[in-house]
């Protein structure tokens, strides 16, 4: 392997950044939406709440993604690979995020939002104020966690030829017909990645174990 | 798109091949993986250290590895090492290894969650090694199941990666239809539905066997 090679692997490791963080970003939001859908048992739109959770929690990325890049442009929209792979990541962490949130929302304590309530907040402020902040942190190191699943997913985009990590580390086992060193490379980018959100996770367990939160 | 329906079911014998490979591929693999597990989950709880030590650095290093670059590094691998296996088998080889540090993960955490009476009877009777594991396993696995349940969805779904060393399963199938027939929506959105009702499948199997075994305490 050459210094290019290894520039190609970093390169790659910015492009899986640039699935996995708008995904994320994108992701859990809308997981959240999904959650408070259900947990305000809205009639109609919790049952499909629940179909379109279940669903994407068992469609692997690798379909998904193949169906997103061929199946919209049929529709007469253009999509690029890299948004087809950001919307197929998104859907996924969208469902995943969502049992999350739900599970956050459920450990809820009930009395807090009835006492904002008798304290004469608006729905948009007991939420804004008392829930958001509340589950935000319960939920954190599970949204951390999720992250790391959704590092390890990210190669899925290879099939339709975003070349993010692995598919740079094929390539250059492809050019030098050596493919161990570059997966052996890609690999130790990765454990960098995780690495580093597993000790994020560790240090906000940390903090909330100190801080006495549930 | 009711066009694209019909290509789909003329070309069934393709899809159902690949539900059937898919399937092989998750259940041979998720017994496997499940049996080495169990004997990582053993080396994860035993009593000497460098045995735990290894067992822990061994299921550290899977967590950190994408299951895609996992395959090729098999794939490409193997041969290396003078071992040749057909991409079928070096999927079954992918998904049992990869699977089975999670397994035994998910193991460890359930028996956290026991009470360690059984263990120390088992001692107090003499037991130990392979005999003390069995009477360990049986309550962890209980208690397990649920997520021994999410994980065999996991493989079913991290299957689909094999698509990558050309192994014929489901999205392989929807995969060679669509690039004959260009119907990608028809034929990706029937693969999808089939993998939506293998893990519906699970999980009904799943909560039965909760219902099962809370209605027999």
């Amino acid at each position: 392997m050459e210094a290019g090679d290894y520039l190609a692997l970093l390169t790659g490791a910015w492009t899986t950044l640039a699935i996995a963080i708008p995904a994320i970003v994108m992701g859990a939001p809308l997981g959240l939406g999904l959650a408070l859908i259900r947990w305000r048992k809205l009639r109609g739109l919790d049952t499909a709440a629940t179909i379109v959770v279940s669903l994407f929690r068992a469609t692997p990325s690798v379909t998904l993604v193949l169906l997103i890049y061929y199946a919209v442009p049929q529709i007469g929209i253009q999509l690029p690979e890299l948004p087809a792979a950001i919307l197929t990541l998104t859907l996924g962490t969208m469902a995943y995020t969502c049992e999350i949130w739900r599970g956050a929302l459920l450990a809820f304590p009930v009395d807090q939002y009835d006492a904002a309530m008798a304290m004469g907040m608006t729905r948009a402020m007991r939420f804004r104020l008392i829930v958001l902040p509340q589950i935000a942190r319960a939920s954190l190191p599970a949204l951390i966690n999720e992250m790391t699943l959704l590092i390890k997913v990210t190669p899925a985009a290879a099939v339709i030829g975003l070349v993010e990590i692995t598919r740079a580390a094929v390539r250059i086992g492809a050019e030098t017909y050596q493919p161990l060193p570059p997966f052996i490379v890609g690999l130790v980018i990765y454990v960098v990645i995780l690495g580093c959100l597993v000790g994020l996770q560790r240090v906000c367990e940390h903090r909330q174990t100190r801080l006495g939160a549930p | 798109m009711m066009n694209g329906l019909g290509i789909v079911w003329q070309q069934r014998g393709v899809m159902l091949g690949g539900l059937l490979t898919t399937l092989e591929l998750s259940v041979i693999g998720a017994l496997l993986a499940a049996l080495l597990g169990a004997g990582i989950f053993a080396a994860l709880i035993n009593r000497a250290r460098p045995v735990r030590y290894v067992a822990i650095a061994l299921v550290d290093a899977m967590r950190c590895v994408p299951f895609m670059l996992f395959c090729y590094l098999l794939y490409y691998g193997l041969p290396s090492a003078g071992v040749t296996l057909d991409n079928f088998t070096v999927g079954i080889v992918a998904l049992s290894i990869y699977h089975a540090s999670y397994m035994a993960e998910l193991l460890r955490g359930a028996w956290k969650e026991l009470p360690k009476d059984t263990v120390d009877a088992g001692i107090a009777f003499g037991f130990h090694g392979f005999g003390l594991l069995r009477i360990i396993l049986p309550p962890v696995v209980i208690t397990a199941v649920p997520m021994l349940g999410n994980q065999f969805i996991q493989i079913i779904k991290d299957s689909a990666f094999l698509v990558i060393i050309a192994v014929q399963e489901l999205t392989f199938s929807a995969n060679a239809i669509q690039s004959i027939y260009y119907v990608p929506f028809a034929s990706f959105m029937c693969a999808v539905l089939c993998y939506w009702a293998l893990c519906l499948i699970v999980e009904g199997g799943v909560k039965f066997f909760s219902l099962k075994t809370s209605m027999q305490r």
